[in-house]
């Protein structure tokens, strides 16, 4: 191939530019650097060292959980449960601990082992009975937003955890999953941050760059035909329900061990929030086509936009509103960014 | 306290992008963005020229989108800056990590002060101690009773819910109630929990029934079944006016005699106490949290005061029964009361 000529016309009239804006992910990120601008220009506080850090927080764990899903978006499935997962796991290790008394390392271990074995049963179901992941994780979702207020309620009396902030060497996990750094003259850049560009960095090597990868988009593509051709149908599907499910317990944990606390009702309705993110970030609802990347640029349009409306000093009624328009503003122009590109051959 | 549900984040969008349509969307964005300017304009307008101080003031609270008592608070803050030339600021999120987050947008944006309602203290700690450290004089509302001395608050200006809900459970008691419910709109909240437990404490024998406060038919419906499987009910104690008035509507569904109380007020409560529809509610006065909270920091900005000398506000236990609900249907009508 390197002796091809410029005469080829398969890799003739293609530039660098538009090889790149053909990504999924290329609308997201030119909507972000809008939207950024936008909100810099507007705004004082914004794109200071102490506004940027409260968006960056924000996007940070929906960004771990975008990216998981887009993984799961890829392969043709929805995990529904994945909001109700990070209350889950951060009631369990603040139960555990706060209640019975359980080493913090201990109770951290527990609670990684039951996600990844609920998001196995996930998948485990799914695959068994043919019927839609919506279906099946819906069900899984509600199940735990029952657990996760009945149980807590009946365990500890209450429905938030508090006092975890005394539980003894509480300050080992919290500089793993809750320190941060100050950065500037107010700002401050917490350890999910760090978290995020890992696992986005992780996924989208994965996705890029093995055969797990190829799997993954062979299954949301066409699963019939990747079974035929040797992919590991039915292990690769549930491992990327545990995937979101250990993404779940990482933003537990994150969450646990930034605030100490964690409510009966946390992360309920978050779930949506994470599959609007990864089709900001270009995933198809159909599967078979997304990038992980694509998922974090997602997360961090929502996190800016989010902290954004309160920097302009938006009446915070229109929130939603606000939030709505932006979110349709990026996918349209998403959508023609990715347009024009394919065009200008 | 808490008088209503948090609301899940992505039904709301349903509902509003599904009710307004698109082009109700353009109009709306357009409004509020003119909007930016209503607090500088009231500011001018109502007060009859008080000059803009240039004063800035953050209320962040937990509620949920669209909370009936929290609008109170809510025009009780921008009352109060409108008649001081200051702006304010008002967000709002149930989930105490994204309102911390809320709190540390303020600091960066170097607000004179900060109000803050605080259910669930642990969450908010951090941020609300880094805004006292930066040198912004923080101000609680509503909850958070215990821990405002301890993150360096100046006062607290609330009810407490262990003296509102005997004073209701004592109440009830006093009125003849042998068997209550105390009905629960939102999963979750520490505040509507300890108000049961109180009222409880007073009362006797009350358990609570967990309802989905996002949908008031579902509400209706759970007390209604509550109450036909159970005739001994005799008392409905809701948390919340609108909860009041779909318990109201159960009783007569049912057509059950259990008498109905209520935290909080509405328009329609006043109404139904003044027809005898519903015995008694007990106001903690939002409004006053909202105004007090940033008139106690506009005169920290003005004169260094500390308003409450270290020690908590009390905005209420207010009851209003049939005696006084004309006169305070006059101010439910307006959104104040």
């Amino acid at each position: 191939m390197s002796t091809a000529t410029a005469a080829d016309e398969r890799i003739s009239g293609s530039s660098k530019i538009s090889k790149v804006l053909k990504r999924p992910e290329s609308g997201a990120m030119v909507a972000a650097i809008v939207i950024f601008l936008w909100f810099a220009l507007t705004t004082d506080a914004f794109a200071t060292s102490g506004g940027s850090s409260t968006w960056l927080l924000g996007s940070s764990t929906i960004g771990i959980m975008a990216v998981a899903v887009a993984l799961l978006m890829i392969g043709g499935e929805f995990d529904l449960s994945a909001g109700a997962m990070t209350g889950f796991t951060g009631l369990l290790v603040g139960i555990l601990c706060t209640e019975y008394g359980l080493n913090i390392w201990v109770a951290i271990l527990v609670a990684l082992v039951l996600a990844l074995a609920i998001g196995a049963l996930n998948g485990f179901l799914v695959m068994k009975t043919g019927l839609p992941s919506f279906i099946v994780t819906l069900g899984t979702f509600f199940v735990l937003q029952g657990v996760n207020l009945a149980g807590t309620k009946a365990l500890i009396g209450q429905v938030a955890i508090q006092g975890m902030a005394k539980v003894p060497y509480y300050d080992q996990p919290r500089t793993l999953f809750g320190s941060a750094f100050t950065w500037g003259e107010n700002g401050s850049v917490y350890a999910s941050v760090f978290w995020w560009v890992g696992v986005t960095a992780i996924a989208t090597w994965i996705l890029m760059r093995t055969r797990v990868g190829n799997w993954i988009f062979a299954l949301g593509g066409a699963q019939q035909s990747a079974r035929q051709v040797g992919v590991p149908v039915f292990k690769a599907k549930i491992g990327l329900f545990m995937t979101t499910a250990a993404a779940g317990w990482l933003v537990g944990m994150l969450t646990l061990f930034r605030t100490s606390t964690v409510q009966a009702n946390t992360g309920v309705g978050q779930e949506f929030i994470y599959i609007i993110c990864a089709v900001v970030g270009g995933c198809l609802l159909t599967g078979g086509y997304g990038s992980a990347i694509g998922a974090t640029f997602g997360a961090l349009i929502y996190g800016m936009v989010n902290q954004g409306i309160v920097y302009s000093g938006w009446d915070s009624n229109w929130l939603k509103t606000f939030l709505g328009a932006m979110l349709l503003g990026a996918v349209l122009l998403n959508e023609w960014v990715r347009r024009r590109a394919e065009q200008s051959r | 306290m808490f008088s209503l549900t948090k609301r899940n984040a992505h039904m709301k969008k349903h509902r509003i992008l599904g009710t307004l349509g698109a082009a109700v969307l353009v109009g709306s964005v357009l409004a509020a963005c003119s909007g930016t300017g209503k607090e500088e304009d009231s500011a001018t307008t109502t007060t009859g020229g008080t000059k803009n101080s240039g004063l800035t003031y953050a209320v962040i609270t937990h509620s949920g989108p669209g909370d009936a008592f929290w609008d109170r608070v809510k025009s009780g803050a921008e009352k109060a800056g409108a008649d001081y030339g200051a702006t304010v600021q008002y967000n709002n999120d149930p989930d105490p990590a994204k309102q911390s987050q809320l709190i540390d947008s303020a600091v960066a944006s170097k607000v004179n002060g900060i109000v803050v309602s605080m259910a669930n203290p642990d969450g908010l700690e951090e941020s609300v101690k880094k805004a006292v450290a930066a040198g912004i004089p923080v101000v609680t509302i509503n909850s958070g009773l215990d821990k405002f001395k301890d993150f360096g608050a100046i006062t607290h200006i609330g009810q407490s819910e262990a003296i509102a809900g005997e004073a209701v459970g004592a109440r009830l008691k006093a009125e003849g109630g042998k068997k209550a419910i105390c009905v629960i709109q939102e999963a979750g909240n520490v505040g509507l929990e300890e108000r049961c437990k109180a009222a409880a404490t007073a009362f006797g024998a009350m358990e609570n029934l967990q309802v989905d406060g996002t949908d008031d038919a579902a509400v209706q419906a759970s007390v209604t079944s509550k109450l036909q499987a159970d005739p001994s009910i005799d008392t409905v104690l809701a948390l919340g006016g609108q909860y009041a008035i779909d318990a109201v509507n159960a009783v007569g569904e049912s057509g059950s005699k259990a008498k109905v109380a209520t935290f909080d007020l509405s328009e329609d409560v006043v109404t139904n106490i003044e027809s005898g529809k519903i015995s008694f509610a007990v106001d903690q006065q939002p409004y006053v949290q909202g105004f007090l909270g940033v008139t106690t920091l506009y005169l920290k900005s003005i004169n260094g005061n500390d308003v409450g000398g270290g020690q908590p506000i009390n905005s209420g236990p207010a009851f209003v029964t049939k005696d006084n609900a004309a006169q305070v249907a006059e101010f439910a009508a307006k959104g104040t009361r």
